[in-house]
């Protein structure tokens, strides 16, 4: 414990942090609704192929469900677990090698695996 | 220092959470944690491709007729919202507002126990159609997919539980904002695994 030093900000040293926290929590904010989007568009999209409209094949859905999907893995990561700031190298190194692991993983069990 | 010391909201660090050296330690260890967790669920989701729609001849059931999307709608809109709503518990903590953090906490919180509840119900209907874990390949594979991702959020809701009581005349320090913070990256994990699952299972099960 010995290595924190209490430091006091001064009152405009505090107003800029708070002003920077709500900026910081206003841009969260914006990837929610954008991760919201995403899930109402992934939804919308399987509701549409189940009700036979024309231009929502399964070869155009699945690939985009995907991609969405790893949007909103990134957005989640990046904004709410704070891996975008300073400091989270090794963090970044455990989830890209548990990504990695996470592709390989399914595309083996279902290619090269016989069952 | 002393790890109760009391600070002020002009003395807290800007990274409370990462402010001591036991903090810096759980800070990696924790996401070391969750490094293996995504092995853990990447090698249930290779199962589950693998043994999708597959058992033995004449087990009945397959993933467009049983899974319903409206209720995967409701559950998934829970789960993301309460991963806003820690969010903004993660906010008051780092601007020193105990109550405040409190409160969004515990929101969360019934927003998982809410989803939880949703999943009870989902696979109590399920049993009840005949599609039990031991019913097929699919099955087994379907509930310890579906179950291991029901059962950390089980995990989280008694975690936040005991964090918010056994602190709450405490008050924020350096000792409890780090197990705060590690409750908040665990939460969003789980909603990174939903994400995948209601992508990869459900969608994609309904698709055929």
């Amino acid at each position: 414990m010995s290595e924190v030093q209490m430091i006091k900000r001064s009152p405009a040293e505090q107003s800029l942090s708070q002003r920077r926290a709500k900026e910081s929590m206003r841009s969260q904010v914006a990837m929610f609704s954008l991760m919201i989007f995403l899930t109402l568009v992934s939804f919308s999209m399987v509701f549409a192929h189940l009700n036979d409209v024309p231009g929502f094949s399964k070869f155009f859905i699945i690939p985009t469900l995907f991609l969405f999907a790893a949007v909103q893995v990134g957005l989640q990561l990046y904004y709410f677990m704070h891996m975008n700031e300073k400091g989270h190298g090794i963090p970044q190194m455990f989830m890209f090698t548990g990504a990695m692991l996470g592709f390989l993983l399914p595309l083996t069990f279902v290619t090269i695996v016989w069952w | 220092m002393d790890l109760n010391t009391k600070f002020t909201p002009e003395t807290w660090p800007a990274h409370p959470e990462r402010a001591t050296l036991e903090a810096k330690n759980k800070f990696v260890g924790f996401w070391l944690f969750l490094g293996g967790e995504t092995i853990l669920f990447a090698t249930l989701f290779a199962t589950y491709m693998a043994l999708k729609n597959k058992g033995p001849s004449g087990f009945g059931f397959t993933t467009q007729e049983l899974y319903t999307l409206p209720l995967v709608f409701v559950m998934t809109m829970l789960l993301l919202t309460s991963s806003l709503t820690s969010v903004y518990a993660m906010y008051h903590l780092k601007s020193f507002n105990f109550k405040k953090m409190q409160l969004w906490l515990g929101i969360t919180a019934l927003l998982g126990l809410g989803f939880l509840m949703l999943e009870v119900y989902e696979f109590s209907h399920y049993v009840q159609l005949g599609f039990t874990f031991s019913n097929s390949a699919f099955s087994s594979a379907f509930y310890t997919l579906v179950g291991t991702h029901g059962f950390h959020v089980a995990v989280g809701l008694v975690w936040i539980t005991l964090l918010i009581f056994r602190n709450s005349k405490r008050g924020l320090n350096l000792y409890n904002a780090t197990k705060y913070y590690t409750f908040s990256l665990y939460w969003h994990f789980i909603d990174v695994v939903w994400v995948f699952i209601f992508t990869v299972v459900y969608l994609m099960g309904v698709i055929g």
